[in-house]
């Protein structure tokens, strides 16, 4: 288990941390939901499976019974639907935070998400708004083929007006849920499926760790917030830069342990609004960096973060930037280990950026 | 089984083209006052047929008649005459002044007024239209400012959307006017959400969506059906079919159906089809509605069957796809001309009134465009500022649309 440098942000009191629970990271999204719901009225949670079954991967296990059912409810199997009847939830003062059962099937909301969630304020100079969370299951390593496996981010942050949040432990995932919930603007939750019941490091042939053991998943019962924009340092490191976020932040560090390369690990959390002070400053002191994502090379995000360290850190730069991703393909099935950007493709990446005089 | 013919593929054809005769015969028009009117607790099933007729209220010598007569005063037809025929005036001016490059773009009601107008007047104060581009009686009828609707239009530096929007993309919160996408039926849905969230609330608020005939074929429109059927959301699902989508004729997107009404049947939407022209019928039909919705019996569907008598806008010339005087041919006449004969029958108009009336409108429309004017039109005058670019994308500006504003100089 990679040693994690504990940076905690929020409002939680040191007292409240001595006694913490631990949480899965659908614990912690459940809590964060449960949380958001307890504070605010306007809360109401909806999407496939969501309400009496608590959800395909149980996130939403219990609000129904403590909300009630205007509160937490199933809905038809409409992306479309549940999207653009949450925006006119939004429009009218609710606080919705809609589910998508995976990442892999919002494409019938995609209009209802680009052409009205991200410019409602936008058109109408603010006389109508849009608070509204869109949470869905993103990512590969579980076997999910090419429609339960996808990381379509770039897809959202290439839109003007969305943001767009990756947590990567149970902590972050419940502090940057609740800053969701209660941000103005339409956000879009990304939650790495493979993340849910435990950390993973890529290395799908070893046993499987549980969230217990790791120490994000230390997570207050009550009310925090983790800002959206910020980006954490993981790892500090002197030889190069890893921008990741998701699983990739622990394939990172797993990486970086076997290769005993001296990396700083930045987690992003939030793709946009990025957090580029942090990335700038850590690049402009390694002078090297590698942009990790399971997502597909081309027009990925990475195309967005390594544009940016150039324009900002090109007199540092002793190397190219290098992107490790996913492969310009479907998501496969079988061949599932052999797509995923694991410990070995960035140890490799690893050796070779250091190595570039 | 071997099939004795090869298969045929099927494209419906509207029954006449440019050079044809124009031909209504396929649709049929009951007379007026002969179709029942339910109790708005009607179970839906009890009411099929009434999706594949039309409700009528003024007949041909401009009596109304039969079941479906609304409670208006001559006053309150009086006002609903005044806003329709503020409505073509001010189409008319926009129309003129777009093709003076006063603005890019501008979309006429010509032929459908009373559909948006009648609607406003049954709606309540607090409750919340989704319209398309066709709709603007809904602000008309809500008394809401014809010079702000014009710097819309223009773009100038009083528009209340800083110049990003589309000519008559409007958005009023205050006059239950939701912010028009643009992008056809996508708001048809929001609609829906916005009444579910009035219902989450218990509140007393309904929704209105509106739809065209030629969009209820996306896929919005059905999530939509499904959704306020499934939770009997408090809205008012409202199809205009004004027979033309652009140069698509209505049978492209019907299909099979029959009518766009019966689209609600299979739902279980109670479904109404009505006299789109007829002020008091849809008037009528929507206070039925709206009703209905209020008192938490759930969602109707109602087809206004009308005639796009003008162009579907002005980038569009209808005569490349359609007979040049089909609008002539249109039998359920013109909204303005009914309502005004029916209040001359009723006694309660005159030629005289009517003709100082379009006077009036006129010279009130003509000083609310000089008003518009002086602050500028899309290519002269006051602007919005290059700054409006970088606002309301989000709350809060964030870093990297600072850093864009700061390149462009503002």
């Amino acid at each position: 288990m990679p040693s994690y440098r504990r940076i905690c942000v929020g409002s939680a009191s040191r007292s409240e941390f001595d006694a913490m629970p631990r949480m899965t990271m659908i614990e912690a999204i459940r809590s964060a939901l449960d949380v958001s719901m307890a504070r605010n009225d306007d809360v109401v949670v909806y999407g496939e499976d969501v309400g009496f079954f608590g959800g395909v991967f149980r996130c939403t296990q219990g609000l129904q019974q403590k909300y009630g059912v205007s509160r937490c409810f199933d809905a038809p199997i409409s992306e479309c639907g549940i999207v653009g009847t949450a925006i006119g939830m939004a429009a009218y003062g609710l606080r919705p935070c809609v589910e998508l059962q995976f990442a892999d099937y919002m494409y019938p909301a995609y209009d209802q998400i680009v052409s009205e969630a991200a410019r409602l304020r936008y058109r109408s100079a603010g006389d109508f708004t849009c608070p509204l969370v869109i949470r869905m299951p993103t990512g590969g390593g579980i076997f999910g083929g090419q429609t339960h496996s996808q990381s379509p981010e770039a897809l959202f942050t290439h839109v003007a007006g969305l943001k767009t949040v990756v947590p990567s432990n149970p902590y972050d995932a419940k502090g940057l849920l609740i800053a969701a919930i209660e941000d103005p603007d339409p956000v879009i939750f990304l939650e790495p499926k493979r993340l849910y019941n435990g950390p993973f490091d890529g290395h799908h042939d070893r046993p499987v760790t549980a969230w217990a053991k790791h120490e994000l998943s230390e997570v207050p019962e009550g009310h925090y917030t983790t800002p959206l924009g910020k980006a954490v340092t993981r790892r500090a490191g002197e030889a190069v830069t890893i921008l990741a976020y998701g699983t990739m932040v622990h394939v990172a560090l797993a990486a970086v342990e076997e290769t005993g390369v001296d990396a700083e690990v930045i987690d992003l959390r939030t793709l946009l609004p990025l957090d580029l002070e942090t990335i700038a400053a850590s690049v402009a002191k390694t002078g090297r960096c590698i942009v990790l994502h399971e997502a597909t090379l081309t027009s990925g995000f990475g195309a967005e973060l390594t544009a940016l360290v150039q324009e900002h850190c090109f007199y540092h730069l002793e190397a190219p930037v290098m992107r490790v991703t996913g492969w310009d393909t479907p998501y496969p099935h079988a061949q599932e280990w052999d797509y995923f950007p694991g410990p070995s493709r960035l140890g490799q990446a690893l050796r070779d950026i250091v190595e570039t005089r | 089984m071997t099939s004795p013919t090869p298969l045929h593929f099927h494209v419906p054809e509207p029954a006449s083209r440019p050079g044809g005769k124009p031909d209504f015969s396929g649709v049929s028009i009951p007379k007026a006052g002969s179709v029942r009117r339910p109790p708005v607790d009607v179970l839906p099933e009890e009411i099929r047929d009434l999706a594949y007729s039309i409700i009528r209220v003024l007949n041909h010598e401009g009596r109304a008649i039969g079941p479906w007569v609304p409670d208006l005063s001559q006053d309150e037809l009086v006002a609903g005459l005044r806003h329709m025929m503020t409505l073509r005036t001010f189409d008319a001016r926009m129309q003129m002044a777009q093709r003076q490059g006063k603005t890019s773009f501008y979309m006429q009601h010509t032929g459908e007024e009373a559909v948006s107008c009648a609607f406003r007047i049954a709606l309540g104060p607090d409750d919340m239209n989704f319209p398309t581009y066709r709709q603007a009686g809904l602000l008309i009828a809500h008394d809401y400012p014809l010079v702000d609707m014009m710097c819309q239009i223009y773009s100038n530096e009083h528009d209340p959307l800083k110049g990003r929007q589309l000519p008559v993309m409007y958005s009023s919160k205050k006059h239950g006017f939701f912010s028009i996408s643009g992008n056809l039926a996508t708001q048809f849905v929001q609609a829906v959400g916005w009444a579910m969230a009035s219902a989450i609330k218990r509140n007393h608020r309904i929704a209105a969506a509106w739809i065209g005939d030629g969009s209820t074929a996306e896929s919005d429109f059905h999530a939509a059906l499904v959704f306020a059927s499934t939770y009997k959301a408090p809205v008012v699902l409202n199809v205009v079919n004004n027979q033309w989508a652009i140069s698509t004729f209505q049978g492209i997107a019907r299909g099979g159906s029959g009518t766009f009404a019966a689209r609600g049947l299979g739902f279980g939407i109670p479904a109404l089809r009505v006299d789109g022209n007829d002020y008091l019928a849809t008037y009528a039909v929507a206070k039925w509605a709206i009703e209905r919705a209020r008192l938490n019996l759930g969602p109707t569907l109602i087809e206004y069957v009308t005639y796009r008598a003008g162009a579907h806008s002005t980038s569009d010339d209808p005569s490349a796809y359609r007979p040049k005087h089909e609008s002539e041919e249109w039998p359920l006449g013109d909204p303005v001309i009914r309502l005004k004969q029916h209040l001359i029958a009723a006694g309660a108009w005159s030629e005289e009134r009517h003709k100082q009336t379009e006077a009036e409108i006129l010279a009130t429309v003509i000083a609310a465009q000089k008003e518009a004017e002086a602050f500028g039109t899309l290519h002269s005058g006051g602007k919005p500022s290059a700054r409006d670019i970088f606002e309301d994308v989000y709350a809060e500006l964030p870093p990297h649309l600072r850093r864009q504003r700061q390149q462009i100089g503002v």
